[in-house]
């Protein structure tokens, strides 16, 4: 069980040095467009190739990240932000009319095609990485108040809880002092596998032309350019996609890697 | 011949070793109780026999059933000997059953696994059998479902499952732990029975010494992983040779010495209470009724007396204490403490519930795993407007973690790092910090060892004379209750059948459920003094 939260660790601490690094270096300035030097291969100048602009595919990938890590962190942030506290709310009103309209406007954000929505959103708001973030955001936030509350639940059940309600604590303090706690890990886990689907997001809202608009890099649009020139400059398209799995694939592992880690009753193999 | 021949039993799990030498002889007809305290290995010598020990383990030794090493019989070998040569009863019937299959089809399951039997046939067995265990299927259809049941009931039919096939060791694991007292005496019969009858041997784990004097033939005392004393039940129990033996006996015949009450001045008054929930609705637009959990209760306790609440699971008990502590609103009555109603219009009343203090009984989920028992102990004063802080609020931490025989230092500690009685005792020291008037014990020592418990209830007592203590001991097992209050009250079926002071009400009890109760309760005599 170990051996896959390394890779999933060690995968996405690549990504992300990638985009920490694209702040002060890049290999070449990622706009910069060399006419001549376009569509090459990899080769010792430009490590991936360049694109049909002659722009260094690295530089791009790497700056491309940066665009990836803000939209997916931002859009779980919503959806954490809003989604932890409603499903908190519903678990402690359990029962209520309060936790049936939380949760039945849940499944109607669940009962929507999340990506036919969020390309209507962009579509209305107009294209660009902030709207991207808010369609993504959206969908984000039934995700986490749905688990929240089912975690929340099973805690409310507990001896302490009552012990603490005998002590005079009201449901909010009760709920930031002992539930939140003991949900934390499995809130921390989902938190990955969101950030990773917000990447897939992103880049398929690029891909449409509906996310970050150029000339800022985006990996979907990086897809999107190279379509037409897949069977001349095969690098152009496979660069973007392999980034995009290993990306996907190394927070996937690190979810499942920290669920096992966080979860005492998979640990016994390792005392 | 013996029937279970376990030798030299070793047993080690990763390395660390639980069992050391234990050897075990079962007669045809013989029922072996095999008893210890929890973390002693008594489990794992029946999982042993069974072989379905936990990975990891290495075993060493013999053990021969009717003439068969077990110990080196392949996987699929003893798959055919489970169920058909030995049968086992689990402690909690709910988790021994699968809740989306019949009973009916689970007692024909274990039949119908070891081959060579029609359907018809298996039927006709699982009808007989579930007959033989006191469920006929005139009144209990094959094709009821386990959550149909009550626990007795349960209990009976995973008999039914292990005695199927008439194997000739059965094996049960705590099968009374989690019944109510009635409940064990029929089911403990109902295993005297199948064994005197059928000519199986059992070997039987429990902690309970009560009950091992009333049922087993032959005992076999357990500590760390080593038989310490075993022999005929009357013999062991009588002689004692064993400290360990005498230190079990002495902790479950345990008398608390209770220091004599104050002046009586009503404390806490309940009068004439009706607890309602409400029943889930049938139809649209129909009235879905109510459950009446907590019908017409009134009771007084005076300011320092220790009052009892006996009655079995379902009776109402734990309702009773979630209203007195205002944590529910009640539909009828009045609760008041210092004249005070705990809870007034949709609201518990805060004043009130700062005089009142409850101790639950699982010492494991009684506390965030995450908070030190500085904070877990300091929860109550919460509704303190002058709360102490900084020094002060530390010297009374100290203070109170002494009180319960704990040390000052365990105060940085989390919970995970302590035994099962000295949760309890942190527990005992939660609801201490703030010197309530009343204190509520719901199950407080249900979940712990003798030994153990023994210690906390010495603990109780102590605190009496030093705190004046006033508390109502919420229990089902009436040999706590009987040492521990000065008055009880009986409860049955939301009402209160019986109340009076303990002693009085344990010599002579009025009330026939009272009488059944008593009746029930395995006793613990003492062999030590025969009548020569």
């Amino acid at each position: 069980m170990k051996h896959t939260l390394i890779l999933g660790l060690l995968l996405s601490a690549i990504f992300v040095a990638a985009a920490a690094v694209s702040f002060i270096w890049t290999p070449f300035e990622h706009t910069a467009m060399n006419i001549p030097a376009k569509l090459q291969g990899p080769n010792g100048t430009h490590l991936l190739g360049t694109d049909h602009f002659g722009r260094d595919i690295l530089s791009m990938i790497m700056v491309g990240a940066r665009t990836s890590i803000a939209v997916a962190l931002v859009a779980v942030g919503i959806g954490m932000c809003l989604g932890i506290p409603l499903g908190l709310w519903a678990a402690a009103r359990n029962g209520s009319w309060m936790d049936e309209l939380i949760m039945r406007s849940n499944d109607l954000i669940f009962a929507f095609p999340s990506l036919v929505i969020a390309i209507l959103i962009t579509a209305i708001l107009g294209a660009g990485a902030i709207n991207a973030i808010i369609a993504i955001g959206i969908f984000n936030i039934p995700v986490f108040a749905r688990i929240t509350r089912g975690a929340a639940l099973s805690i409310w059940e507990r001896e302490f809880i009552l012990a603490a309600r005998v002590a005079g604590k009201n449901a909010v303090r009760i709920s930031i002092e002992h539930i939140v706690p003991n949900i934390l890990n499995l809130l921390i886990v989902q938190g990955t596998i969101q950030f990773s689907l917000g990447i897939l997001a992103e880049a398929g809202l690029s891909y449409v032309g509906l996310g970050a608009q150029p000339p800022t890099p985006s990996w979907g649009r990086m897809l999107a350019d190279a379509q037409t020139m897949v069977s001349i400059a095969p690098h152009m398209a496979l660069v973007p996609g392999f980034a995009i799995i290993f990306t996907v694939l190394g927070l996937n592992l690190m979810g499942d890697g920290l669920r096992d880690y966080f979860d005492p009753k998979l640990r016994v193999s390792r005392v | 011949m013996n029937l279970l021949k376990i030798r030299d039993l070793n047993l080690s799990i990763s390395g660390i070793p639980i069992l050391k030498d234990v050897s075990i002889d079962i007669a045809q007809g013989q029922i072996m109780a095999v008893t210890g305290e929890s973390g002693s290995g008594k489990s794992m010598t029946a999982l042993s026999v069974m072989q379905l020990l936990p990975k990891g383990s290495t075993v060493s030794g013999d053990i021969q059933l009717n003439g068969i090493a077990l110990l080196p019989l392949t996987e699929q070998d003893m798959c055919a000997r489970r169920g058909k040569d030995i049968g086992m009863v689990f402690q909690e019937p709910m988790t021994a059953l699968n809740p989306v299959k019949t009973i009916g089809a689970q007692v024909m399951e274990t039949i119908l696994i070891h081959g060579k039997t029609s359907r018809e046939a298996a039927l006709t067995r699982a009808k007989e059998v579930l007959v033989r265990v006191g469920l006929p299927s005139d009144q209990f259809p094959l094709s009821r479902y386990p959550h149909e049941l009550s626990g007795g009931q349960r209990q009976r039919v995973v008999i039914a499952m292990a005695i199927a096939l008439r194997p000739r060791l059965l094996i049960a694991d705590e099968p009374t732990t989690a019944l109510d007292v009635t409940t064990q005496a029929q089911i403990l019969d109902l295993l005297k029975g199948l064994v005197k009858d059928d000519g199986m041997g059992m070997l039987m784990i429990t902690h309970d010494l009560a009950v091992v004097a009333n049922l087993a033939d032959a005992i076999c005392v357990i500590r760390n992983g080593e038989v310490v004393e075993s022999g005929p039940t009357q013999t062991v129990l009588r002689e004692r040779n064993h400290p360990y033996t005498q230190k079990l006996f002495a902790a479950s015949r345990h008398v608390v010495d209770l220091p004599e009450p104050q002046k009586p001045a009503p404390l806490l008054e309940v009068f004439s209470v009706i607890r309602n929930y409400r029943l889930p609705r049938r139809k649209l637009f129909t009235n879905p009724g109510a459950f009446r959990a907590v019908n017409d209760v009134s009771f007084t306790i005076d300011k320092g007396e220790r009052v009892g609440l006996v009655g079995e699971s379902g009776c109402g008990k734990s309702t009773l204490t979630r209203a007195i502590l205002g944590l529910e609103a009640i539909q009828g009555g009045s609760i008041t403490l210092d004249n005070i109603p705990v809870f007034t219009k949709n609201k518990p009343n805060l004043d009130v519930r700062r005089k009142m203090q409850v101790v639950f009984q699982d010492p494991y989920g009684s506390f965030n795993p995450r908070h030190r028992v500085e904070r877990i102990v300091t929860e109550p004063f919460h509704l303190w407007d002058e709360a102490p802080v900084g020094q002060a609020r530390n010297d009374l931490v100290a203070e109170t973690l002494t009180a319960v025989g704990l040390s000052p230092e365990d105060a940085n500690k989390y919970p995970h790092q302590f035994s099962g009685g000295q949760r309890q005792r942190i527990a005992i020291a939660r609801a201490l910090i703030t010197r309530p008037e009343l204190i509520l014990l719901d199950e407080a020592v249900s979940a712990l060892d003798v030994s153990v418990r023994a210690t906390i209830l010495d603990l109780l007592a102590d605190l009496c004379r030093s705190y004046g203590l006033t508390y109502l001991f919420i229990s089902h097992d009436l040999s706590v209750v009987r040492s521990i209050t000065d008055r009880v009250l009986v409860m049955k079926d939301g009402h209160i059948v019986e109340e009076g002071q303990t002693e009085a009400v344990f010599a002579n009890p009025k009330h026939p459920y009272t009488q059944s109760l008593i009746d029930a309760a395995p006793v613990l005599t003492d062999f030590a003094t025969p009548t020569r």
